[in-house]
């Protein structure tokens, strides 16, 4: 049998796209799932997946886990751990369409729950963190079982396959969202894993990537220090890890997430005001080792906004467009214009210069 | 006992045109001039094979090659261990050597591979796309921290910034000359690099390329005092050295001559000797204590650097020393050079560095302090290809010795401790120190490190990586081969073709 | 004008400038041919002081060459700055050798005078004891006009 993701790191290059409405508007799955078909030929079959925010109003309160089990032991003994320190809120079947595209499905569930408060008091930690331990845990350490989406009214689908399948299969024009990301898949072997494909996610942190980063090992080891188990040896996984890292630890707003992990060149810092370089300057010497190289295009999809991220050399494609409320986002022009024909608006964003988009407050 | 030497000097009497050059150039007074058969002879017992006749003779008439004459060996005793059962029979003394281990043991950087983009991501190159080798060595903190207006409180710990990761490694003034450390100094400040004093003190013209210096303080504390402290970049304590771990140093009274003793606060004449521990450090705690006197003594704007020996449970003491105040740990393999050690010593004692520093690297990794310091790797760093294995092993900075006293004119003859370098290096004799002009040292230092710095670009760029710190730790850069198992689990790399 | 300049800080007194002089204006290719089993009459010449320091010594091209002017038979001119010899013209009075202050103007072994040219005469083109010199101590270069 072939190395499981995770055994071995497969590189990939692949597909991305986004939309997003700034009014909080939410829209269902139709309009991403077409955004992938013109760009079909950048993924190889093997892993297509979609994120989308909002999409749990009803049980915005609670984690959504989202979890692949090869089997009903792999379940149970999952289920056993997560009683230990969640209410399980709901726990349910995710609804799918059967189809000859998509085959070797494992059981996927969704499981909504809420941190038992006695256990956030024992072990002195916040429900953020207890989420993301457990959840380390059951991917590293359970067998069989891998949660693949954590957030709150937010979840992640995906699945072996080309990314307009799977958008059908997991039934998205049922869903309605204020912001979609979506990712088609080309590694390089056959590992045929689920858990494989992307988006990735961390709590309500999504990140879709296309590239392969030539930091990796230097991002990984370095993470890896503060708990975090990089199971899957995939880029997207460890940049996941590094956003949240940054953003949630250590507190770091997107722009200055975006000077470190795509951090402007020396010879740029030396030319920029003396209040700016040295911020900067802070902030490279600070978190040399979570400079990312290498290609990527990144969307990194968070509660009530999104951040596009290309690395500094813009060694892969990615073009912004922006249409009223819409801001779409695309490895390729032509997969905005299915998603907005009239589209006047569109633009390359510079490497290593972040493009961020923010839901009016109170609208998601 | 008298032996056949060791060395025999071939001379083409055919091109040989009386210059008389071999004769004035050589310390060791091998040739001679016969003016009665007007012919150039030889004593070449005292030959060292250091080449300075030969690369000074204008028309190659000489060459010095491996005599041929040996002692009936066999695969246990060779040639010089039973030479050196003799010497010790005949003077019951304790041999003494120079320069790094020169034993068959592994060099692990020549089983190790670098990786390569290709398809799946791009390679850059380094003539059309920046490339950047600057560095920061010091303490990282834990935790940002923001000013009540919500902006980033950029106060850090003293960091050394660096041009690339590369500096000179700790080599006394007075082991070697006011010249070698003249053109180190300069080249270091030309650079953007630093070099170290060793344990000898900063002569009083050194005091301008402050900047670009280390200064050490060591167990002897030779040439300490305020103003020395604060003159340089960074205090290195050095507890250990990878040529003589778990001794002292030994700078012999003839070498302690004029501004040698008076740099090194001691009597003219006088042996300086280093103690084997520093007397007020007995244990970690200690060390404590010293890292931060140095600290308070400098008002925490110098970054200290403690200087450890590779030794059987480096990983452990390194994880000490990344708890006790030091900004940086630098770690030296067995293989490191030395201006005399006793031979047993260096030969038979510590660990070669490249498994030393990925030990080091991951048990801060693994204990979450690996941010609490930076960790500096020498022990024979050879070349541009050995500092891109040693960053991808973890290594923030190298420090090289011998490769710089090569640039210098250094032809690795491994007689230091004579004090009668050929070379202007490793001596105190006024006419053989200016034979290393500084103008000319300084510029091949300075000529060795751009050379090397443009190939850590090309190698960098192969890799798909435009900056060193994506680098640093990035062991899936790295494949062995020929390793057993265990060996590639301590470097953490994978064998090639995995 | 560049100039020969002698640093004596850094001459070893390795007398390998002399050498490189006397094969550089031999004529031949080969050093070996031009220089096995001859005296050498170089036009540089180290000298070692009282003190033992060493330098090298030729001829400094002065702005205003007693040389030239005590040469009773026309065979030293100056061109460019350079003070040339001819050679066919010298009677081998040796006036210029007794006058030169430097002891720069020596005879050749056949009885003319001879003196450092900056090997701008022979086919090199540029001064050999400069290119030749191990540790620097012998430099080409401009420092303006010498007495």
């Amino acid at each position: 049998m072939s190395p499981l993701e995770g055994q071995v790191r497969i590189p990939s290059g692949c597909a991305v796209s986004a939309m997003i409405s700034k009014d909080g508007r939410r829209m269902n799955g139709e309009s991403i799932i077409e955004s992938m078909i013109p760009m079909h030929d950048r993924s190889n079959g093997l892993g297509g997946g979609f994120a989308a925010y909002g999409i749990y109003p009803e049980y915005r309160d609670f984690y959504a886990l989202h979890i692949f089990f090869n089997n009903r032991a792999c379940q149970s003994e999952c289920m056993t751990l997560l009683k230990e320190y969640f209410e399980i809120v709901q726990d349910e079947h995710i609804k799918v369409r059967k189809m000859p595209q998509i085959t070797d499905e494992p059981i996927i569930r969704r499981v909504f729950v809420s941190p038992m408060q006695s256990v956030l008091r024992h072990l002195q930690i916040d429900d953020k963190e207890l989420v993301v331990r457990i959840v380390n845990r059951i991917n590293s350490q359970l067998d069989g079982s891998y949660v693949f989406s954590c957030g709150k009214n937010m979840g992640a689908f995906k699945a072996v396959g080309f990314p307009e399948d799977v958008g059908r299969y997991y039934r998205l024009e049922e869903y309605d969202a204020y912001c979609w990301t979506a990712h088609g898949r080309y590694p390089t072997n056959t590992p045929g894993w689920w858990g494989g494909a992307h988006p990735f996610c961390m709590l309500d942190y999504s990140i879709v990537h296309n590239g392969e980063i030539s930091s990796y090992d230097a991002n990984r080891r370095f993470i890896e220090m503060y708990g975090y188990k990089c199971t899957l040896q995939t880029d997207t996984e460890v940049i996941t890890y590094i956003a949240d890292y940054l953003l949630r630890r250590q507190g770091l707003n997107l722009e200055e997430m975006a000077a470190v992990i795509a951090a402007p060149f020396w010879s740029t810092i030396e030319g920029e005001s003396e209040e700016k370089k040295k911020k900067l300057t802070y902030l490279r010497t600070v978190f040399p080792s979570l400079l990312v190289t290498g290609p990527f295009s990144i969307i990194l999809g968070f509660e009530g906004g999104l951040m596009a991220l290309n690395d500094r050399l813009k060694l892969r494609s990615m073009v912004v467009g922006e249409q009223d409320d819409m801001v779409y986002i695309a490895s390729e022009e032509a997969a905005i214009r299915v998603m907005a024909p009239d589209i006047k608006h569109i633009w390359a964003p510079a490497g290593g210069e972040p493009v961020i988009v923010k839901v009016k407050e109170g609208a998601f | 006992m008298n032996f056949y030497p060791e060395f025999e000097v071939v001379r083409n009497d055919s091109r040989c045109i009386r210059c008389r050059v071999c004769e004035r150039q050589c310390a060791n007074e091998v040739h001679w001039f016969d003016a009665d058969g007007k012919v150039m002879l030889s004593d070449e017992s005292k030959c060292v094979n250091c080449q300075r006749c030969v690369t000074l003779c204008p028309t190659r008439a000489l060459k010095i090659v491996k005599s041929d004459c040996r002692l009936r060996e066999n695969a246990n005793y060779s040639d010089q261990t039973i030479k050196e059962i003799y010497r010790q029979a005949e003077t019951g003394g304790v041999l003494l050597s120079s320069m790094g281990n020169p034993n068959p043991l592994p060099v692990y950087w020549d089983k190790i591979l670098i990786n390569a983009s290709q398809v799946t991501n791009p390679p850059i190159d380094p003539l059309r796309e920046p490339m950047e080798t600057r560095v920061f060595l010091g303490k990282k903190p834990d935790h940002i921290t923001r000013n009540p207006d919500g902006s980033l409180d950029t106060t850090l710990s003293p960091q050394l910034s660096l041009s690339m990761p590369v500096m000179f490694s700790a080599m006394s003034y007075g082991s070697i000359s006011y010249n070698a450390h003249a053109s180190l100094a300069r080249a270091a400040t030309e650079l953007g690099i630093c070099y170290n004093t060793g344990e000898g003190g900063l002569h009083e013209d050194f005091y301008k390329y402050g900047k670009n210096t280390i200064v050490q303080v060591a167990s002897g504390r030779f040439g300490v005092h305020k103003d020395y402290l604060e003159a340089g970049a960074a205090i290195e304590i050095k507890m250990g050295q990878g040529a003589k771990p778990g001794i002292g140093g030994h700078l012999p009274g003839t070498k302690a001559v004029g501004d040698v003793a008076k740099t090194r606060m001691i009597p003219e004449g006088s042996d300086a000797i280093s103690p084997a521990p520093h007397h007020d450090i007995y244990s970690i705690e200690d060390l404590r204590q010293l890292v931060y006197s140095l600290k308070e003594a400098t008002e925490y704007r110098l970054p200290v650097i403690v200087k450890v020996a590779a030794v059987h449970n480096i990983a452990a003491i390194a994880s000490g020393i990344a708890r006790s105040g030091a900004d940086i740990i630098a770690i030296d393999g067995f293989r490191g050079g030395t201006g005399a050690a006793p031979t047993r010593i260096r030969d038979n004692v510590g660990i070669p560095i490249e498994l030393a520093l990925a030990a080091v690297d991951q048990r801060l990794r693994d204990e979450g302090i690996r941010n609490n310091v930076s960790i500096i790797c020498g022990g024979s760093v050879r070349s541009a290809a050995d500092v891109v294995k040693a960053i991808a092993l973890g290594a923030d900075a190298c420090y090289i010795a011998t490769a710089a006293c090569l640039a210098m004119g250094c032809h690795l003859c491994r007689s230091c401790h004579t004090g009668k370098c050929n070379w202007g290096i490793a001596t105190q004799r006024p006419d053989l120190v200016k034979r290393l002009n500084p103008d000319i040292g300084s510029q091949r230092l300075v000529n060795l490190m751009t050379a090397w710095r443009h190939e850590i670009k090309e190698l960098m760029g192969g890799m798909g990586i435009n900056s060193i710190e994506s680098l640093r730790g990035n062991r899936l850069m790295l494949r062995g081969v020929g390793l057993t198992e265990k060996e590639l689990q301590i470097l953490g790399i994978s064998h090639a073709g995995e | 004008m560049k100039r020969i300049y002698v640093k004596e800080e850094w001459c070893l007194g390795c007398h390998l400038c002399e050498y490189n002089c006397a094969f550089a204006n031999s004529g031949m290719t080969d050093m070996v041919k031009a220089l096995r089993g001859k005296e050498i009459y170089p036009r540089i010449q180290v000298e070692t002081d009282e003190n033992g320091v060493t330098y090298a010594v030729s001829c400094r091209h002065c702005t205003d060459p007693i040389c030239v002017k005590s040469c009773i038979a026309g065979a030293l001119s100056k061109k460019d700055g350079v003070i040339e010899i001819d050679h066919s013209k010298c009677v081998g009075c040796l006036t210029c050798v007794l006058v030169c202050p430097y002891g720069a103007v020596v005879e050749d072994g056949t009885g003319v005078a001879q003196k450092c040219e900056l090997c701008m005469t022979n086919s090199h083109g540029t001064p050999q004891c400069v290119k030749g010199c191990p540790n620097g101590a012998i430099v080409f270069e401009e420092r303006g006009e010498a007495e």
